[in-house]
């Protein structure tokens, strides 16, 4: 017994020794994102937090040295719109929201959540608050045990604006870090937006059935939001004499959040989402955009620009023949990235549900190859998803006193095969583990040779 | 100098006046007043500015040379279904919290061909699935144009209505069959629904004129809570908002009129009305135009009692009748629809003609804008090659507010563009597809065989 208890207490202590007090990287190549290229420098990191960069920096004594050199240094990647983190989360359907489908699926602990606050038998209209779970929030539903964070730090993405997605108002929206034991450790802040679909169950099922019943339904939420504190304040002032005014969490979400996401793929979604959003007097981030390069200058909303791009139907007709609208859209989706650079508007690329980190970066090829330049692309994938939600002031560059969040690449990250040799989450340090992500059924991947059977 | 003056004047006056179109050697259908063999339309900023055999044309207004075709207004459907991107919000049984403005579609392809049909102005509605349904919005085919563009400026609102066979869900599955039951199952219950509604829709009056009252008398007082569904009915009991009534049978059209005297308010059009020639004196009383199809019956047991004189005898009992479409290929050609007046009825050609013009725009209360060629109207024109009333009218060109969005010879030319630029997008696609599925590392087409 002593002696497992000693064993215990050496071990422990190889732990505490085994994390650094600090680590400095030298010699590396280092892309700040919020600064010119340092060529030639030096990153350290302490504490979690990036204590100081630049050409011209000691490394203190007490820091594990990394040697740099053929080595770049990026921020890590933030996937602008996902429910990474969030275990046996249905695929995120931001654009399939349109469709008109539901895309609950029995596995996923929110739509249970869902189905039991839907258990209300009959949906009058909106005062039953249907298909919403707006006072949910990701940063309750993380869990460090979902498989995908390390696929995805693998590829150097180290952070997520992670979403409850299923319903209406889905949920309120965190920024989480893919490292931790613990979900609280996960947790970099809470709540940032309130994702809102305009998903309709069709039909003449329950309310809203139609996509005008989406909006209406919306539209009387902020309604009763603003109706509901009014009365609430009131109740707060002086509640003698007032009939207290009854507790309802829809509203309490919606109020809790301070940025709506609102699905805007098509032009005429972009145009309608922008005047709904101006009407509903919410901060407003659009997702979704893969027609806005027909009208860039027309936008004044952020923008997160879905990485999924339109494809040819797989297990189509192969007698039909496409709409030429279908075909100027596939050819043309990938360019609103630089279209939307060259507007000014602000934008950044979330994965939209694509499981492959691989397909991630060949959808980002395909918008460099589009338009976009390598530095706008990184951008869009780091700093301006940390404007865009607010938290720029600790993540998506690499300056002093930032999250130690990066990922460190030999040679170029925007290759066909990026070769990530570490990546640095909160300042712990990872290796890439081999993907295994099972290959997209007839995607790029099955299309590879699968060896000399002969 | 005194000349440069005098010029900069002209360039100025002229440059206020705004772009001057003239149609020329046409012959005018004005509908309201009467028909000019061989005239010319003076269009000014969007306006008709002048009518007549001579008008004064400026220097350097363009031209349109109509080559001895016709000019009728632009013509007006309204009910239709095009533009948008819901229908029916059919959950409930009152949904007037939905509204067609906020899912305008202006890339709807039928939007281009109720344009080449000669249609410029619709009164796009909610569907027939429940008792009171969606808001309705008034758009012109402003093809090209964006959402809000579309929308009818200074056109009153509306919302659609239902009665019969629709709203009571004749023919959905049962309930205890796997169907949802949604109430009501009788006419009835669409009857009471209505009722309910505006019952309803009167207390929530009700209580904002007592806040507003509150506050006039300087108490304080917390606003009550602003409610979608019941605005647009409290709209309707001001008078503010138009009720567009689907209906078939002559005895729930009596209903429908007498509910609506009950709660002291009218319906603007009573749709499809395929039995108002029963009930013409009734529905000419309530003061409700009539909008019907021709010859379009016989589909359900409600739309049997029809006859193709519907049309021909509510105009001779004095209701404004309008033919429309509720349809997006029948909206191609209304003015056929309005020729068959002529067989069933006797009708005069203009009185024909004012069912798809001057009528429905009285009905939706856009006439002091649109519905006929007169001075100070929108220059909403459509040239025919024939007769419009004849079968073998083609449209040539459709003017919104004087600008041009149809011109069939551009539409001809513009295809093989089109088709070129499909061809090219299609082999570059395919190409694609060929370089990803080519085999790589020498394993060659006969790189996979059984063994």
């Amino acid at each position: 017994m002593r002696k497992l208890l000693a064993a215990l207490l050496v071990s422990a202590a190889l732990a505490i020794a085994d994390a650094p007090s600090a680590i400095a990287i030298r010699d590396a190549k280092i892309v700040p994102v919020s600064g010119p290229i340092i060529p030639n420098g030096v990153v350290v990191l302490r504490n979690g937090l990036i204590e100081a960069v630049g050409a011209n920096v000691s490394i203190p004594a007490d820091a594990w040295v990394i040697d740099g050199k053929g080595l770049t240094v990026y921020p890590g990647l933030i996937d602008g719109l996902s429910n990474l983190g969030i275990p046996q989360a249905a695929a995120p359907a931001a654009t399939a929201a349109r469709t008109g489908g539901r895309t609950t699926t029995p596995a996923d602990p929110i739509a249970a959540m869902i189905a039991s606050a839907a258990a209300s038998p009959v949906i009058r209209g909106p005062e039953d608050r249907p298909q919403t779970t707006s006072w949910i929030t990701a940063a309750d539903q993380v869990n460090p045990s979902d498989r995908r964070l390390e696929t995805f730090r693998s590829a150097g993405y180290t952070t997520a604006v992670t979403f409850p997605m299923t319903g209406i108002f889905a949920g309120q929206g965190s920024v989480i870090d893919f490292a931790g034991e613990k979900s609280g450790q996960m947790v970099v802040t809470s709540p940032v937006a309130q994702y809102i679909s305009m998903r309709t169950t069709g039909g003449f099922g329950a309310f809203p059935g139609a996509l005008f019943g989406v909006m209406a339904y919306v539209r009387q939420i902020y309604i009763d939001a603003d109706h509901y504190k009014q009365v609430k304040d009131a109740y707060a002032k002086n509640p003698r004499g007032m009939a207290r005014p009854e507790y309802d969490r829809a509203l309490e979400g919606v109020l809790a959040s301070p940025r709506i996401l609102l699905p805007a793929s098509r032009a005429v979604e972009i145009t309608r989402m922008q005047k709904f959003g101006a009407e509903l007097k919410q901060s407003v981030i659009l997702y979704g955009a893969h027609e806005a390069y027909k009208l860039p200058e027309t936008i004044k909303l952020p923008v997160l620009v879905s990485l999924k791009w339109p494809e040819k139907a797989r297990d189509g007709d192969p007698d039909e023949i496409d709409t030429l609208r279908a075909l100027q859209l596939r050819d043309k989706a990938p360019s609103s990235p630089a279209a939307l650079a060259k507007a000014g508007v602000k934008f950044a690329f979330f994965t939209d549900g694509i499981d492959r980190p691989a397909d991630v970066m060949t959808a980002v090829k395909k918008a460099i190859d589009a338009g976009l330049t390598p530095e706008q692309a990184l951008r869009a994938l780091t700093l301006s998803v940390a404007e865009i939600f607010g938290v720029d002031d600790r993540l998506g560059s690499i300056d002093k006193g930032k999250i130690a969040n990066l990922v460190v690449t030999k040679g170029d990250l925007f290759t066909e095969k990026p070769q990530v040799q570490f990546i640095f989450v909160d300042g712990q340090k990872f290796e890439p583990v081999p993907d295994e992500t099972p290959q997209n059924q007839g995607g790029a991947g099955a299309r590879r040779p699968t060896g000399g059977v002969e | 100098m005194r000349s440069t003056i005098l010029l900069l004047i002209a360039a100025m006056a002229a440059f206020a006046a705004g772009p001057v179109t003239v149609i020329q050697n046409a012959q005018i259908l004005t509908i309201t007043k009467g028909t000019i063999k061989n005239g010319q339309i003076l269009i000014r900023d969007g306006k008709i500015a002048e009518v007549g055999e001579k008008v004064n044309i400026p220097a350097g207004a363009k031209i349109i040379d109509a080559g001895g075709q016709f000019v009728m207004p632009g013509i007006i459907d309204c009910h239709s279904h095009i533009a948008t991107e819901a229908v029916n919000e059919g959950t409930l049984s009152v949904s007037s919290m939905v509204g067609i403005e906020d899912v305008v579609n202006p890339e709807d392809i039928a939007i281009y061909r109720a344009l080449a049909g000669g249609v410029t102005t619709a009164n796009v509605l909610h569907g027939s699935a429940n008792a009171i349904g969606g808001k309705c919005a008034v758009i012109k085919t402003r093809w090209g144009k964006d959402a809000q563009s579309m929308i009818f400026e200074g056109s009153t609102p509306g919302i659609k209505f239902a009665l019969g066979e629709n709203p009571k869900r004749a023919g959905a599955t049962p309930v205890g069959q796997g169907g949802r039951g949604r109430y009501p199952a009788t006419r009835m219950g669409v009857e009471d629904v209505i009722r309910e509604a505006f019952t309803e829709a009167k207390t929530y009056q009700a209580s904002w004129k007592e806040y507003n009252e509150k506050v006039q008398r300087g108490e304080k007082a917390l606003a009550p809570r602003r409610d979608l569904k019941l605005e647009p009915l409290v709209e309707v009991l001001e008078g503010k908002r138009f009720v567009h009534a689907h209906c078939y049978r002559a005895d729930e059209i009596l209903m429908l009129l007498r509910v609506a005297d009950d709660f002291g308010f009218k319906i603007r059009t009573l749709q499809h009305v395929l039995e108002g020639y029963k009930v013409a004196k009734e529905i000419k009383e309530h003061g409700a135009g009539a909008s019907t199809f021709s010859d379009w019956w016989g589909y359900k047991v409600e739309a049997y009692d029809a006859i193709p004189y519907n049309a021909a005898i509510m105009t001779r009992k004095g209701v404004t009748v309008s033919l429309n479409s509720d349809d997006a290929e029948l909206m191609r050609h209304l003015n056929q629809e309005a020729a068959k007046t002529l067989k069933y009825g006797g009708l005069t050609e203009d009185e024909a003609l004012a069912m798809i013009t001057i009528n429905p725009a009285k009905q939706l209360a856009i006439d002091k804008y649109v519905g006929s060629i007169e001075v100070g109207k929108s220059a909403d024109l459509v040239i025919f090659d024939k007769h419009p009333l004849s079968n073998y009218a083609k449209v040539q060109k459709v003017l919104i507010d004087g600008d041009t969005y149809f011109e069939r010879d551009k539409d001809q030319s513009e295809r093989t563009v089109k088709a070129a630029e499909k061809k090219t997008l299609l082999d570059k696609e395919k190409e694609q597809q060929q370089r990803q599925n080519a085999p790589r590392g020498g394993q060659g087409a006969t790189g996979r065989r059984p063994s």
